[in-house]
Parts: C-alpha cells; sequence; structure tokens
C-alpha cells in the first residue's frame, strides 16, 4: 500500500480525538432531547449551551445569538433566506462566493457583484451598488474563500454598508476561516457569522448562524421552535457537543497551528512552481490568504486526469468544487478572478490542516512532479 | 495475456455493469469510470446524476474504483453543435455516432492511456475480432437485435488494438440474466433511448423540437410537389428529414408522400412518391476505415437497425474529403444527408462515411 496522503482539508478535516471523545456519550449513555423537563433532558439541554458557549467566544459574539444548524450551508441559507424573510430586500454578493450564498442570493433577485484579481469583493463595485440599488438589506462576504483561501475585507465591506445602506447588515461565511484567523477580528462589522464543525477539527453535521443582537431572521425551518424560534427540530446533540470542543480546541492553539502550515504551504508552492515547468500560483503574489490552500495551475494538463494520478500515489486532493455526480465542474472562484478557463483547467487544490506533515508535503513533492510529466507527455 | 489495466466506461446501464463484471473475472486491474457530458438543464439523460450513482453503486458492489470525468464541454463542442448546426441546415445527424468519435473512443480513450491503462472496455453489443493478418475488426453482436456495430463504425486499428467489447458474445437476456445472478442494481433497468441530451420527459419529436427551438430559429416553410407548386406548409423546415412521410400528407395528392428534399435556404420542401426517393447512387464523405480504404462489392447499412444491402463502393472526387460512391446494386431510398452509412464484408465493419 502507498503511503496515503489526505491533502483535501478545505473539503473537511478529521474530527479532533478530542472531540470523538466528547461526542460518544451523547450517542449512546445520553438520549435526552434537549426541549424535555426531565433530568436527562436537562442534561442535554447543559451539554449544548456549554457548545453554544463555546461557539459564542469563538466568534466573538453572545451565546444567545448562536444559532445551531446542520453545518455551513445551512448557515449561509439562513443568513440569506432569514433576513430577507424578514425585511424583503434584496441581497449583495460577490461573484466568487461559496454557492450556499451565491444561490441564494441570485434566487432572491439580488447584485452578484465582480471579484478583483484575488477573488476579493470588488470594493468599488460594492459602494456603487450600495449607492444605486434600493432595498439592499444583506451584504454577504466570505472571510476565506474555499478554493484558494484569499481572505476578504471584511471590515471594509462592513464600514461601506454602515455608511451608504444602513438598513443593511453584513453576514460574513466564515467556515473557511475559523481553522486560522481569530474570527472576532476577521469579521468585524459583520452582524451573522456563519461556521461549521468539520473545517476545524469538529464533526460533520454541526454548524451554526451566530446573529448579533436584534437582527430580525424568519426561520427557514419551523415546528416546535427550537434555536429560540429561528430553527426548529430537535438539535443534533452529540455533533453540536462535537463543535463546541473544537471551538475550544482551535481557540487554544489556531496561531502555532496557522504559523506551521503556512511554511509547509509554502514549501509546497515554492518546490512545486520551480521544478514542474508550466506549473504556476493560482493566487497573485501579496494577496492574503489563510495557510490552508497551496493552489496551482499546470499548464496543459487536465484537473481530473492529475487527481486520478494523485490518487494513484495515494494523495487525496481536489481541483475546484465537486458536483453532485462526483464530477470536476469549472471553478467559479477562479472564473471571477479572471483566470483563463484553458488555464483554470489544470488546477489543482491542495489543502493543509493542523493534521498535515512535513512527511505529506515531501510525498507530494517527491510525486507530482513525475506525475506532470507523464500526463505532458500525452497532451 | 496476462492481467492488464482496464478502464471501463460504465454509463450505469446493465450492459457496461456486465461488461465491468467480465473484465474482472478474466483477472484484469479494473477501474470503473463514468462520463458527465450533459450537465444542462436534463437529469434525466444519459448521464444523469442517477446513471452516474447507478455506476458507482455497482462498482462498489463489484469492489473496484470509480471515477467521474466531466467531458460536458468537449460534448458540447463536437456533439451538441454540430447536431444543432446540422439540422439549422436541414440534414439529420447522429449525435451518438459522433459522441464515440470524440469523445467515448477519442477522449476518453487518450485519457486512459494518459493515465496508464492499457484498454479500455465499453458495454457496446459488438464484437472486435482478430484478424489473420493481426488486425482486428469490429464485427456483429451475437444478439442480432441489439447488435451496434453500426455506431461503432468509425473505429480504426488504434482503437481497436485497445478496445474490449465484453459482452458482444452475449444475448441482451444473457446479460440481465448476468447481472442478476451477480445481484446488480442495475439488471432490470430499462434500455436507453433516443438522444441523451434531450430529456425523456419530453421525448420524440416534441422534445426535439423544443431542444432545437432554444438554440435556433425553426422556420416555418413551403411544401412543393415536384413541379413547383405549393400544396402546404411546414411549421418548421429545420425538422424535416428527408424521406419523411408524417406531415407530407397533404391535400390533392393520389397515394403516400415523402420529403424528396429539404432546402433550408429558400425553407422549402419537396415532395413526391416513394419512387421519387429511390437513387442509383448515393455520395458518401468522411470515410473512416478500419484498417485503410475498400473499394469493391460491400454491404452497406445506413441507420441503426437497418437492413444491409448490397452496393459496390467506388473512390469519387477527392481522395482528401474522404469522398465515396456507393453504388446501390438495386435503387436504394435516398439517405439523409448528414446520416452515417456503415460498410460491412459479412460481419465485420470496413468503416463508415456519411452521406452527402
Amino acid at each position: 500500500m502507498n503511503r496515503q496522503v489526505y491533502l483535501d482539508h478545505a473539503a473537511s478535516t478529521p474530527a479532533r480525538p478530542e472531540v470523538v471523545e466528547a461526542m460518544l456519550p451523547w450517542l449512546g449513555e445520553h438520549p435526552g432531547n434537549p426541549s424535555g423537563s426531565h433530568r436527562m433532558a436537562r442534561d442535554a439541554r447543559r451539554a449544548i449551551d456549554d457548545a453554544r458557549d463555546a461557539v459564542a467566544a469563538l466568534v466573538g459574539m453572545d451565546p444567545g445569538g448562536v444559532v445551531f444548524t446542520s453545518g455551513g450551508t445551512e448557515a449561509d441559507n439562513l443568513a440569506v433566506d432569514g433576513v430577507l424573510g424578514a425585511s424583503s430586500g434584496v441581497a449583495v454578493c460577490c461573484a466568487a462566493e461559496h454557492a450556499a450564498v451565491l444561490e441564494p442570493v441570485r434566487e432572491f433577485g439580488g447584485v452578484v457583484l465582480p471579484a478583483d484579481a484575488g477573488g476579493r469583493i470588488d470594493l468599488g463595485a460594492l459602494a456603487a451598488t450600495l449607492e444605486s440599488v434600493a432595498d439592499i438589506r444583506l451584504v454577504s462576504v466570505m472571510a476565506a474563500n474555499n478554493e484558494t483561501g484569499v481572505v476578504s475585507p471584511v471590515a471594509e465591506v462592513a464600514s461601506l454598508v454602515a455608511e451608504r445602506a444602513p438598513d443593511a447588515v453584513v453576514h460574513c461565511d466564515a467556515v473557511q476561516a475559523t481553522a486560522w484567523l481569530d474570527l472576532a477580528g476577521a469579521c468585524r462589522g459583520a452582524r451573522l457569522v456563519s461556521i461549521t464543525g468539520h473545517k476545524f477539527g469538529g464533526p460533520k453535521g454541526a454548524g451554526a448562524l451566530v446573529v448579533d443582537g436584534d437582527v430580525p431572521l424568519s426561520p427557514m425551518l419551523r415546528g416546535g421552535g427550537q434555536e429560540r424560534e429561528r430553527r426548529s427540530g430537535t438539535q443534533n446533540v452529540p455533533a453540536i457537543v462535537g463543535l463546541g470542543r473544537a471551538a475550544e480546541l482551535v481557540v487554544a492553539d489556531r496561531e502555532a497551528t496557522a504559523e506551521r502550515v503556512a511554511a509547509m504551504r509554502d514549501r509546497l508552492e515554492a518546490s512545486l512552481v520551480a521544478t514542474v515547468p508550466g506549473a504556476s500560483c493560482t493566487v497573485p503574489d501579496g494577496v492574503e490568504r489563510t495557510p490552508a490552500v497551496a493552489h496551482l495551475c499546470f499548464e496543459g494538463i487536465e484537473s481530473e486526469a492529475l487527481l486520478f494520478m494523485l490518487e494513484q500515489e495515494g494523495i487525496c486532493a481536489s481541483a475546484a468544487s465537486s458536483c453532485s455526480s462526483g464530477a470536476q465542474d469549472p471553478s467559479h472562484v477562479l472564473a471571477a478572478m479572471g483566470i483563463d478557463r484553458a488555464v483554470a483547467a489544470g488546477s489543482l487544490r491542495l489543502s493543509l490542516a493542523r493534521a498535515t506533515t512535513d512527511e505529506d508535503v515531501d510525498h507530494a513533492l517527491s510525486v507530482i512532479p513525475g506525475i506532470v510529466g507523464r500526463l505532458s507527455a500525452y497532451a | 495475456m496476462g492481467s492488464q489495466r482496464v478502464m471501463v466506461a460504465m454509463s450505469g446501464g446493465v450492459d457496461s455493469s456486465v461488461a465491468a463484471v467480465l473484465v474482472q473475472e478474466a483477472g484484469h486491474d479494473v477501474v470503473g469510470v463514468t462520463l458527465r457530458l450533459w450537465g444542462g438543464e436534463s437529469d434525466l439523460g444519459c448521464c444523469s446524476v442517477s446513471d452516474v450513482d447507478d455506476a458507482r453503486r455497482v462498482a462498489d458492489a463489484l469492489g473496484i474504483d470509480h471515477h467521474v470525468f466531466n467531458m460536458g464541454e468537449d460534448f458540447d463542442r463536437h456533439v451538441v453543435e454540430p447536431y444543432v448546426a446540422d439540422h439549422a441546415v436541414g440534414r439529420t445527424p447522429n449525435p451518438c455516432i459522433e459522441c464515440n468519435r470524440h469523445i467515448k473512443f477519442d477522449r476518453l480513450l487518450r485519457r486512459a492511456r494518459s493515465l496508464g491503462f492499457d484498454r479500455l472496455a465499453t458495454g457496446h453489443h459488438a464484437r472486435v475480432v482478430d484478424m489473420p493478418d493481426g488486425t482486428r475488426r469490429i464485427a456483429r453482436a451475437a444478439d442480432p437485435a441489439k447488435d451496434q456495430s453500426y455506431v461503432l463504425h468509425m473505429l480504426d486499428q488504434d482503437v481497436l488494438s485497445r478496445l474490449d467489447l465484453p459482452i458482444g458474445e452475449m444475448s441482451k437476456d444473457e446479460v440481465r440474466a448476468r447481472a442478476a445472478a451477480v445481484g446488480l442494481r442495475t439488471a432490470d433497468k430499462p434500455d436507453s433511448q433516443d438522444v441523451c441530451f434531450i430529456t425523456s420527459a419530453s421525448r420524440g419529436d416534441g422534445g426535439r423540437r423544443e431542444f432545437l427551438s432554444r438554440r435556433i430559429p425553426l422556420t416555418s416553410g413551403r411544401v412543393v410537389d415536384g413541379s413547383g407548386t405549393e400544396v402546404g406548409r411546414v411549421d418548421a423546415v429545420e425538422m424535416v428529414t428527408l424521406g419523411q412521410r408524417r406531415g407530407m400528407e397533404l391535400a390533392g395528392g393520389d397515394g403516400p408522400r415523402y420529403a424528396t428534399a429539404v432546402d433550408t435556404v429558400t425553407a422549402t420542401v419537396t415532395v413526391g412518391s416513394a419512387a421519387d426517393l429511390f437513387v442509383e447512387t448515393t455520395t458518401v464523405d468522411r470515410a473512416g476505415w478500419a484498417d485503410g480504404p475498400v473499394e469493391g462489392s460491400v454491404l452497406v447499412q445506413t441507420s441503426a437497425h437497418g437492413e444491409p444491402v448490397a452496393a459496390f463502393l467506388g473512390v469519387e472526387g477527392s481522395a482528401d474529403e474522404g469522398q465515396m460512391s456507393v453504388s446501390w446494386d438495386e435503387p436504394h431510398r435516398r439517405v439523409a444527408p448528414g446520416q452515417s452509412v456503415a460498410f460491412y464484408d459479412g460481419d465485420l465493419v470496413l468503416g463508415g462515411a456519411l452521406a452527402c
């Protein structure tokens, strides 16, 4: 068996052992429904409220604003649908946002703005739109991009919105930033923040939309009135407990992890660009990004073929986002960055995390040049 | 022949499922691949998510790796766009053949080779046979009712030397029985029908019309008889195929009438009797050969399930264009321009071309 190297952490990270340990009792021993009134129900309620405190501390907002969801997509959807449902206006976002924001923004007849060469929202276009379009109630901006790790100017967006469209609120999709950035800073000015557990050592199936103060939010899921009437349905107690534990853990070692992973990311990119003909870094120099992603384009190579060969060598990675059939779709993020389709066709996203080791990077560097060489010979 | 690395093209249907079973049983190192060709508005065509799921679950059941390759842009360029362009000028394209020519046996085969595979296998009902001189030919399937050799007429030695068609010796019933015996979920799945990128919800002429009308203007036109007298109208000349009878049964005629000419420039369809459709010779171009050009007496098949008929094949005009003349032994119904004609020696495919 080849060495197995997982370089797709932007898709999902392994749950940390402490997280798994914290979750297990809530799968079997403790069956209580947090909405009940007896002792076991109260135990479950206490467990998710502890997690609520941890998530609130992670984001830097009040625990009362934490709405647990099934993950990032639901949190993003709820931000757009919830705010527009309560205020009947339109939303604005940039073309490089995650589909979980883009789709509902488009559905409500919103404005999708161009991105700059780094894939960040064009602030000039935003300013003009805030002036010219009435009824803007929400501006959504991601803290860090899921494909490239590029960091958005959230605070600048928030001050533009405060200045020119005071009736609008800012939502920040912080799903890809949580593992790397202090969210209180990275999401400054945002009144709604989305996170999800499995991008930072927590489980899949638990995320949160954290809402500041009295932002009106109309629910998508209606029923028993859980989560202060903002998200009905029995809470996923084990996963929420895991989310809370992951939130505590990530805050504790985030800075050291980011520094270590950034060095590995830089080594990957620099070495591949130096040794592989036709390889280039996708994100322009000087654009701020998280340490999460080494993003490269290989001229004349097709991503699907590259990924297939990488898997043969034990490396699991990805190119752009995957469609529901499992095929690789052309990246809307690279398109928004103005990258030529032919160049984007040879893109590769190697995404790292806390679990990534120097040996993983060594293995990737030992096989990728040969694979690209072989595929080039057939191009 | 020892163990080789074989890529099996799995559509999610029963035929390619069983093809994967057979390649695996032969002891080869198998990887299943499903192509995503058409992501458009349809989730019903041949490469829909549910078909990809079926292929993936069959691969899971067999314990083989499965990958999905997105060749949608190539499919658009080489299959869908030419299909639309052909209709716009009154030709009758066969998109399955263009998909085989440009996608399955070109792009996919090149992909397979670049990834280190020795061979490509598909679930077509046809056989690959070895000739005494070491070359290979496509031959008709053991199940004549399911024979797909016609849509494989463009395959040359470069492809044939790397191609396996594992179910070609089996009847459809045997294929289904085999799938059931192995417990495959696709055992009873209906055969795919019609053009895969036109939604099954609106199959038939309605679906084709809707598909084309969203891409090209459909022009109403005159229907004239042999003397040029207008005898009726059609609402879309781009939809009329040479030889078509439906919609041509107009007042004033005696006996059935057929489209004998379609001119999209003047938006005119000429109709005539059945006798007007018969010709001595048909010119074809873009000829391709299994192993070099062939002249002389051959059998010719002009549609997917048509009967092969005898003709003499001769070079005509420019050899560069692959132009040939098919001189029918008995007068033959005209072949709609754009349709494929396949040439056979007995059961063996010699090559094929497009009717002019």
